[in-house]
């Protein structure tokens, strides 16, 4: 590697473009910061050797130039932004809230224009290849930038004399030359600066004041956060850190947890649901104009099981109780790493059993049967020696071509056909379906009524274990620390150089030049020490 | 007086005392520079403004112990409580660079948004389960201050503009400021036309046809545009052209009708003041503004955003990213409200980058802010109104 020697002595690396120890702006280099002849020097990464301006003839250092550069950087952000935009015009496919296929439901639900949404792949944006691609570029232009200018600007900063070139001091924004300069207004403007908690360093009369250099590692501090989140999310992917399972469980009903193994059983105790009074007093007025009661509460009482011993195949495992509480919305209920929330609810929209009371010809009654969804009882004893006889059971019923039948094994809607039989009496057969039972037979002489029906909540619970968490929260903390670090503090500096019989004052800051420049201004009130003028060019 | 009638007179007060801190930040204009801070007339100015802040902080306390739940749960104390945000972001971005010139954009806006978001209903409603949270108040208040300070560097980008660009000549950037200015005109439109069409109860009634079943859709507005396949059953006038079949969701075609009434009613508040002042709305203010600091106002465009950005990171995506997994078992979903904070997240990401590694000051920057503000507006009142998710309040 060249090495270039500064008249100060210090030996810089190649592609320095300002001196890392006096400033002075070493010849040959100064396109590489846009520099010219006069104006003020460009300070942003203190002149330091950058990789990516520095070498650019293999195909490893353009790769690096091009993903170090902010302005590719940047257009990426933008089409990252533009991508997650276009993907909110129509609803993602996991919203679209339809029984339609997805090839179908976006043309008709929206014409040409969902049809080309649909046929570009938009329906599934954020999952696409193309846009976590876009979001790993962001990730790898990230490192690059980080790394291209953390170490050059970590030199240059710890590197930096007290004594600077005439020449870089003259080429600071701020800049002022005062002539005749007492070395009491001297010492009075350094005491003023300390006094603002710059801290103070000497090198043969010239002195520098510097505060809050930490802020310029804000932007590598939060760009580390922002990693640590990307390599998260990639963490997420695995099974190990995060699994999810989806479970319906009806009150009274205990189900296996899905994504444990067969290792837990969740039970539904019972299921809460609770809607705002409309005589509360409170909220009267806005309940006036809703026509459905507002609900106010979604809750399981459940109980978590977890198998003891091994499971014998065939037989019913053993369970034990781990824990039971209340799942709600916002409150899930957590067990050996695994959460409970509380996601759907099809409200009393199950038939748990449903109650018939049977007479005879002169309205006796022979008695009465309960029939519960849920068992498979298929006979059930009246009194005088009457019985029934579950003959066919549809849980939802519809009829289709070939006949009655089920459309699923959830009793929604069930159909019921029983027969009644007893000593003198040949089988009549009934059938129920609607809350409603009639005869399929003329004339029957018993006679069969609804007496009641009972109908119960299924709760939907999501199961997760996510130990990729705290990875995302580690992320976003140290994110945080570096924005605000680099945001909320300005690295400042004020340089003094004295120069035959004249004080020349410089000063700089990376960001808030309006607030140095009054710390500045009252640290020279007082004195013959003229104030800094702004040598950049106007706006 | 109940509780609820106490906050909403608080609120009432410091509408005004808004109103009357801009005529004293009006009054300042034609200070010196220097004379500016000290001037009477600016100490009055922020004072009223404080004063004003503190009143609207009692209606949502008030407000907040009427209901049980912070009042930031539906469209008007969403807004109502932006405003607020918006108001003290000003006190503080006042605070640092005293530019009094900010106030007189600044209070006004807020006025505006607070405006606007009175047009909603305004009862108490209660709280539905997904809300139940203590990240309801967390997240809602953080994300709308951070929004609001980011709002402070719009503020300052449009007096930049209003001072910089060049009215001499007819350019794409006169005309664009011109179309800033007119959604002011607009917005007013809005508040002038629901208010008063609320004050004589106007109600048309339709009857719409949705997936084969039939549906009461009302107007508070004369219908200039029915609801899709829809039939007028109260007794009004109608002119009969109906809402593209393209809008979709609850009330599409009233929404669509009272954004023509803004439109139509911006453009003529819009055109009487272009008659009146004779020339373009922007180039008229300009010269009243000759004694702003550009680069101080330069510098207010960045600061706000370099302060905002990490409120609004911190409410809009990580308060907002806990809360999701605690109510929904995933901390981000792409819900078009998370996508919208991430897109607002990303633009205010790239105007840093382009501020400091680009070198993009000045008027570059100013349209930035506008810009931004935009997509913060459209994450409030677009998204909620018109593209459904699971946050929609409205
Ligand atoms: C969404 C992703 C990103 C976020 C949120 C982000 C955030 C930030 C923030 C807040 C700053 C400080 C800005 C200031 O002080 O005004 C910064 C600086 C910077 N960022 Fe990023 N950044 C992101 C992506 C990138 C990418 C992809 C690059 C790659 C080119 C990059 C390169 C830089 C550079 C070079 C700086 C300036 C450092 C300095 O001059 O001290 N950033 N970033």
């Amino acid at each position: 590697m060249k090495k270039i020697k500064c008249e100060c002595g210090h030996i810089n690396h190649e592609g320095t473009v300002l001196c890392e120890a006096c400033g002075k702006p070493i010849e040959g280099n100064q396109h590489i910061d846009g520099n010219d002849e006069n104006n003020v020097l460009e300070m942003r990464y203190e002149g330091s050797a950058r990789r990516s301006k520095t070498y650019k003839r293999t195909f490893v250092d353009k790769t690096w130039a091009f993903f170090s550069s902010v302005k590719v950087g940047v257009w990426l952000i933008v089409l990252a932004l533009l991508a997650s935009a276009i993907g909110t015009i129509y609803p993602q496919e996991e919203f679209k809230n339809s029984v339609l296929p997805s090839s179908q439901f976006y043309e008709q639900q929206y014409g040409l224009s969902g049809k080309i949404f649909y046929q570009l792949g938009f329906h599934n944006l954020y999952s696409s290849w193309w846009y976590i691609a876009l979001i790993a570029l962001i990730g790898i232009s990230l490192v690059i930038c980080s790394i291209d200018r953390f170490v050059p600007l970590y030199r240059a900063l710890k590197n930096q004399n007290a004594k600077r070139h005439e020449v870089f001091v003259r080429r600071q924004r701020f800049f002022s030359e005062s002539e005749n300069v007492s070395d009491d207004d001297r010492k009075t403007l350094i005491n003023n600066l300390k006094k603002r908690r710059y801290k103070i360093s000497e090198e043969d009369g010239h002195i520098l004041a510097e505060k809050n250099r930490f802020s310029r590692w804000g932007p590598y501090v939060n760009h580390i956060g922002l990693i640590i989140i990307l390599i998260a999310g990639i963490l997420r992917m695995f099974d190990f850190m995060h699994t999810e399972g989806y479970v319906w469980v009806r009150e009274g009903e205990t189900k296996v947890v899905p994504t444990t193994e067969q290792q837990y059983y969740i039970k539904n105790e019972q299921f809460v649901y609770e809607t705002y009074s409309r005589e509360d007093e409170r909220f009267q007025e806005a309940l006036k104009n809703e026509e459905l009661d507002v609900p106010s509460n979604f809750q399981t009482n459940a109980i978590i099981y977890k198998v003891k011993d091994e499971v014998i195949p065939g037989q019913e495992p053993e369970l034990e109780e781990v824990t039971r509480g209340e799942i709600r919305l916002n409150e899930p209920l957590t067990f050996d790493g695994y959460s409970a929330y509380q996601s759907g609810t099809q409200l009393r929209s199950e038939y748990n059993s449903i109650s018939f009371k049977v007479e005879n010809g002169e309205g006796e009654e022979l008695g009465s049967f309960d029939f519960k969804t849920n068992e498979d009882q298929r006979y059930y004893k009246l009194s005088n020696g009457y019985q029934i006889e579950i003959q066919d059971y549809y849980p939802q019923f519809e009829v289709t071509e070939e006949g009655p039948s089920s459309f699923s094994k959830y009793p929604r809607n069930p159909g019921i056909i029983f027969e009644v039989s007893g000593p003198e009496l040949e089988g009549e057969r009934y059938f129920y379906l609607n809350e409603d039972v009639v005869p399929l037979i003329d004339d029957p002489v018993t006679n069969v009524t609804l007496e009641d029906t009972e109908l119960i909540t299924a709760s939907g619970l999501i199961i997760k274990k996510d130990f990729s968490l705290p990875f995302f929260l580690i992320g976003a903390v140290i994110f945080m620390i570096g924005v605000a670090q680099g945001l909320y503090w300005h690295h400042r500096r004020v340089w003094i150089h004295p120069k035959d019989g004249s004080l020349l004052v410089a000063g700089h800051t990376n960001k808030n030049w309006f607030g140095l420049k009054n710390e500045i201004e009252s640290s020279i009130d007082g004195t013959s020490i003229k104030m800094v003028e702004d040598q950049q060019e106007k706006l | 007086m109940d509780l609820y009638t106490v906050s909403s007179n608080f609120l009432y007060v410091s509408f005004i005392l808004y109103l009357v801190a801009t005529i004293f930040f009006g009054a300042t204009i034609g200070n010196k520079r220097e004379a500016n801070t000290k001037s009477k007339a600016s100490k009055i100015a922020i004072t009223i403004t404080i004063l004003g802040f503190l009143s609207q902080l009692v209606y949502f306390f008030v407000r907040w112990s009427a209901a049980g739940h912070a009042p930031v749960s539906n469209m008007f104390e969403f807004i109502a409580f932006f405003g607020m945000m918006l108001v003290l972001g000003f006190i503080i971005i006042y605070f640092i660079y005293r530019e009094t010139i900010l106030g007189l954009f600044a209070l006004p806006t807020a006025i505006l948004v607070i405006g606007y978001g009175s047009m909603f209903p305004r009862e108490i409603s209660p709280l539905i389960p997904s809300l139940q949270s203590h990240w309801l108040y967390i997240h809602v208040t953080t994300a709308a201050l951070g929004e609001a300070i980011l709002a402070i560097s719009f503020v300052a980008g449009l007096i930049y503009l209003i001072v910089k660009v060049d009215q001499t000549v007819r350019s794409k950037q006169t005309t664009w400021l011109e179309i800033v200015l007119f959604c002011v005109f607009a917005t007013m439109a809005f508040i002038i036309i629901t208010s008063s069409f609320d004050a004589t109860g106007y109600e048309a009634e339709f009857v719409q046809e949705i997936n084969g079943t039939e549906q009461s859709v009302e107007y508070h507005l004369p219908p200039l545009v029915e609801p899709n396949n829809s039939e007028l059953v109260s007794d009004h006038f109608t002119t009969g052209i109906e809402t593209p079949a393209w809008m979709h969701g609850a009330d599409a075609g009233s929404k669509f009708n009272t954004l023509i009434w803004s439109l139509l009613g911006g453009l003529i508040l819009y055109g009487i003041t272009r008659l009146i002042l004779r020339k373009r709305v922007a180039a008229a203010i300009q010269p009243r503004l000759s004694r702003v600091n550009t680069d101080k106002v330069d510098e207010i465009i960045y600061r706000s955003v370099a302060i905002g950005f990490p409120v609004f990171t911190l409410g809009a995506l990580i308060f907002a990213a806990i809360w999701a997994q605690e109510a929904w078992g995933r901390f981000w979903g792409w819900d078009p409200k998370e996508v919208w904070a991430l897109v607002t997240w990303f633009f205010y990401a790239a105007f840093l980058h382009l501020r400091l590694g680009a070198g993009w000051h000045g008027e570059k920057s100013a349209w930035l802010a506008v810009i931004g503000f935009v997509i913060i507006m459209t994450n409030l009142i677009f998204v909620n109104l018109v593209i459904a998710g699971l946050h929609s309040y409205a």
